[in-house]
């Protein structure tokens, strides 16, 4: 196909590039984004920015070591919006060596080991999330109230370099725990949730004035941007749909069957990953199907998957480990669930003339 | 769009793409008349199927209309000459394709009278028989101006034995920058209209239905208004969406059906013909006007005046740039759209029959960037119009996996360009798969002439034992009736005289 180049139609194209895709998802995530530094303040920016700095670094000595330039693939803005998604799902004042080791996980391990970008089976900020969950589970696990950086007891910018790089102090002043966890930990205790919730509800879920990451917190905003990735085309419907509905159909069975071990449909919705995985997470192009029937079996899946583990497995939180289990599932669903082709059915044979003469 | 139907997809077709379509001023810019040309090139083959045969002599003098090659096959068309003139050569000429081969063609140096042959025309086309009416569209060579070139004449006698009900009428016109088919609805909406109600005599057909794209206003009102007097010539609608002009999705559009993927269109009921040809058919009943010239549409960035041109089929695509003009050197010359017209090597070829534009692209129109890795993001599947894979395609065919991407269907592919014009990553999948489709045609004529081959030795291995058992029969008949022969012989003799001999064996 040497030198044919030039003779390949089409001769026009939409005027549509990896980076101009990537860096619109971005920008849905700036007023979460902000909104989560205006929250968490100054040890949320650091941290925000080593962790995206790091994952670029990553994918950078990765391209260079496989002898390609590094600046072009740099600029296609994917390993930037890994970072940053994994920005979003890490506890605000987490230190800094969090965010290092796994914005470098999440490009070199989770991504350029595969073989760079499109290659690998896994989301790569999701694995680097668990990778942290395993191995560091308790500042994973550390969450603080909201403390608006314009609040007195905020710490400055110098302050907050401290938070990041020295810890937290005076830890119980601003630990916090998020809904999810909370209620969680009061089940194990024997505490139902019609008291544990009524007596110390971490926040009210609406405003997002809650303990959690910044993608949980500003969970409304995540949505937002959301819609407005699909108004412009970058997704389609079928995964955040599916997923939500994966989460809040058997929440609201479970819900009605018995308000005092299960929690809202409201709540599932609006705590944890639910929103950022259901947009930004499982949307991921690479790790889900490429179908729509393949998109909604993905969604209900990572949905469903996220409710069991929330529900009844070890953790407070599932998204992460959810879409890590459907992404497993992926090839699969996309080896059994193909389009029907013009002029086939199902199965691969023609259609019966006679039949669609018929019609009119 | 609301925005449910902007996030849902509802109420408009599931596949395509929408590009921009480029095809104002020029749509919109009257029809200007190419001056007659000193020369002409009419390729002998402009259509599907057999070449046509010349026949006129180097030297001979021609008047316009008078036929110059004839129909060659049961699949082809004659070639008639566009002005009078004398032909000044019979012998070979670039053709329009990338290759820039030679092709066969007749060369017609113009009198400059344009002094036409004597027409004979038919008082009333209807009260022909269907078969009468049809040979006269054959005798006038049309074929499909659509940029199928398919004979139109055989199409239509194809339509009237699988009792076609509806024939269907492209005006979609999907292809970015070209108008000519707009051009026709909106300037001869009335011959169009006649042509249409020409071909449903032909094939007998019950209902003609006219679908045009909705960013052609002018032409679904034009066409409308000539249509109405007429009931069963319904004007309809349809989305405006690449490629919505494509057979397939222009009768799945329009009536629901679906041609099964080994079926012609003939086979469930419906037959397309585009508006050009609708017209050229009229011309060819009404007027005994064989199909000599057409409109063609030149835009693109490079073009100073662009627009649509009538010009003499066999003119020099260098002529019909000049007559429009230049602003630059065209970063690329197609013939066709964009989406899936060829590249021209230069601009020495002739237009044919089946040309509807000529885009003089400059370079800010076709810059591509350099192909990245596919990000899977499924943009290819969703606007494959045949509901393809294209990125598994392609991955099967970048591993040299022919059999892998025919499973998936690539022999359906139509090479509609869709998945690489939306590819954000600028794969050229189309490339890829038209690659492997010639890679998969070559397999398959080698195998067909290995298995012809393997039957040729079967055949005449089998023919020599056959003829060494004859051999070997005839020797040995021959050797008993020589004893049979010997023994009467020795019967007789032995009868004549008492003496005995041995017998033989
Ligand atoms: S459109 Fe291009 S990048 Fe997207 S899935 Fe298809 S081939 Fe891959
Ligand atoms: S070129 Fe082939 S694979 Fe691509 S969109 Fe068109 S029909 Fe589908």
């Amino acid at each position: 196909m040497n030198g044919t180049l030039i003779t390949a139609a089409p001769h026009a194209l939409a005027a549509n590039s990896v980076s101009r895709i990537m860096l619109t998802v971005a920008a849905t995530l700036v007023p979460a984004t902000f909104y989560g530094f205006w929250l968490y303040g100054w040890p949320a920016i650091d941290l925000w920015c080593v962790t995206v700095a790091a994952a670029l670094l990553g994918e950078g000595v990765c391209v260079k070591l496989a002898g390609r330039r590094a600046v072009p693939e740099l600029l296609d803005g994917s390993a930037l919006l890994t970072g940053w998604l994994l920005a979003l799902s890490l506890p605000p004042w987490a230190p800094w060596w969090i965010g290092v080791m796994g914005g470098l996980f999440a490009t070199v391990l989770a991504k350029q080991v595969f073989g760079g970008l499109g290659q690998n089976l896994f989301n790569p900020a999701m694995v680097a999330r668990v990778f942290l969950l395993i191995s560091f589970p308790v500042q994973m696990t550390l969450w603080i109230a909201p403390l608006p950086i314009t609040a007195a007891a905020a710490p400055g910018f110098v302050a907050g370099l401290h938070v990041v790089l020295g810890g937290v102090p005076q830890l119980d002043a601003v630990s916090s725990a998020t809904v999810l966890g909370f209620a969680k930990t009061e089940l194990s205790r024997g505490i139902d949730l019609a008291h544990s919730l009524a007596a110390a509800a971490p926040g009210t879920s609406m405003s997002g004035a809650r303990a959690g990451s910044l993608g949980e917190t500003a969970s409304l905003l995540i949505a937002a941007g959301g819609i407005v990735m699909l108004l412009a085309g970058i997704i389609t419907w079928h995964i955040p749909v599916a997923m939500l509905a994966g989460i809040a159909i058997p929440a609201a069975i479970a819900h009605a069957a018995d308000p005092t071990r299960y929690l809202d449909v409201a709540t599932h919705l609006l705590s944890g990953g639910a929103m950022l995985g259901a947009f930004f997470i499982a949307t991921d192009y690479v790790t889900s199907p490429n179908t729509k029937v393949g998109q909604l079996a993905f969604g209900a899946g990572c949905g469903f998957l996220s409710y069991v583990i929330r529900t009844w497995g070890g953790y407070p939180e599932g998204v992460a480990f959810a879409v890590l289990l459907m992404n497993a599932l992926t090839p699969v669903i996309d080896r059994y669930v193909r389009p029907r082709i013009l002029g086939r059915d199902r199965r691969g044979a023609p259609l019966d003339p006679a039949i669609e003469r018929a019609k009119s | 769009m609301g925005l449910m139907e902007t996030i849902f997809g509802w109420g408009g077709p599931r596949w395509g793409v929408h590009p921009d379509d480029h095809k104002r001023p020029a749509a919109d810019a009257p029809l200007r008349v190419l001056p007659l040309p000193a020369k002409l090139y009419l390729p002998l083959q402009q259509h599907v199927g057999g070449a046509a045969r010349p026949i006129v002599l180097v030297g001979q003098q021609v008047l316009k209309g008078q036929l110059i090659a004839e129909a060659q096959g049961r699949i082809s068309a004659p070639i008639h000459a566009p002005t009078s003139g004398t032909v000044a050569a019979i012998g070979e000429v670039t053709a329009p394709h990338p290759s820039g081969l030679p092709f066969n063609a007749i060369t017609i140096a113009s009198d400059g009278d344009d002094r036409a042959a004597d027409a004979e025309v038919a008082a009333d086309p209807f009260a022909l028989s269907p078969a009468a009416l049809t040979e006269l569209v054959a005798a006038a060579g049309v074929v499909g101006l659509g940029g199928a070139t398919f004979p139109s004449s055989v199409k239509l006698a194809l339509g009237k034995r699988c009792d076609v009900t509806t024939l269907i009428v492209n005006g979609g016109e999907c292809e970015p920058y070209l108008s000519c088919d707009d051009r026709i609805m909106r300037d001869h909406a009335a011959d169009v209209v006649d042509g249409v109600r020409l071909m449903m005599h032909c094939m007998g057909a019950r209902e003609a239905l006219v679908g045009i794209e909705t960013n052609k206003p002018e032409a679904i009102a034009a066409m409308q208004k000539a249509a109405a007097p007429f009931a069963e010539i319904k004007v309809r609608p349809v989305p405006s969406r690449y490629p919505m002009g494509s057979d397939r999705q222009l009768i799945q559009t329009l009536t629901g059906k679906e041609v099964p993927s080994d079926c012609r269109a003939a086979d469930v009921g419906v037959i397309v013909n585009n508006v050009n040809t609708a017209n050229a058919v009229h011309r060819a009943v009404r007027l005994g006007e064989p199909l000599i010239r057409r409109i063609v549409t030149v835009n693109g960035g490079a073009v100073w005046q662009p627009g649509n041109i009538l010009a003499p089929v066999g003119t020099l695509v260098s002529d019909l740039l000049a007559f429009a003009g230049l602003k630059s050197e065209p970063a690329r010359l197609l013939m066709g759209g964009p989406m899936m017209g060829a590249v021209l090597p230069h601009s020495l070829v002739p237009i044919v029959k089946g040309t509807a534009g000529i885009l003089a692209l400059s370079d800010e129109e076709i810059a591509t960037p350099a192909a990245s890795p596919c990000i899977r993001c499924g943009n290819c599947t969703r606007a494959c119009p045949i509901g393809l894979l294209p990125l598994e395609m392609a991955a099967n065919v970048r591993a040299d996996n022919l059999a892998g991407a025919a499973a998936l269907g690539l022999s359906d592919c139509i090479s509609c360009g869709c998945c690489a014009y939306i590819c954000p990553s600028h794969i050229p999948l189309v490339q890829y798969f038209t690659h492997a489709k010639g890679e998969l045609w070559a397999q398959e004529r080698t195998k067909l002439r290995l298995e012809a081959s393997k039957r040729l030795a079967a055949a005449r291995a089998e023919r020599q034992q056959r003829e060494a058992r004859e051999k070997a029969a005839a020797a040995a008949r021959r050797k008993a009736e020589r004893a049979a022969q010997k023994a009467a012989a020795a019967a007789a003799q032995s009868e004549a005289t008492p003496i005995p001999t041995e017998s033989t064996p």
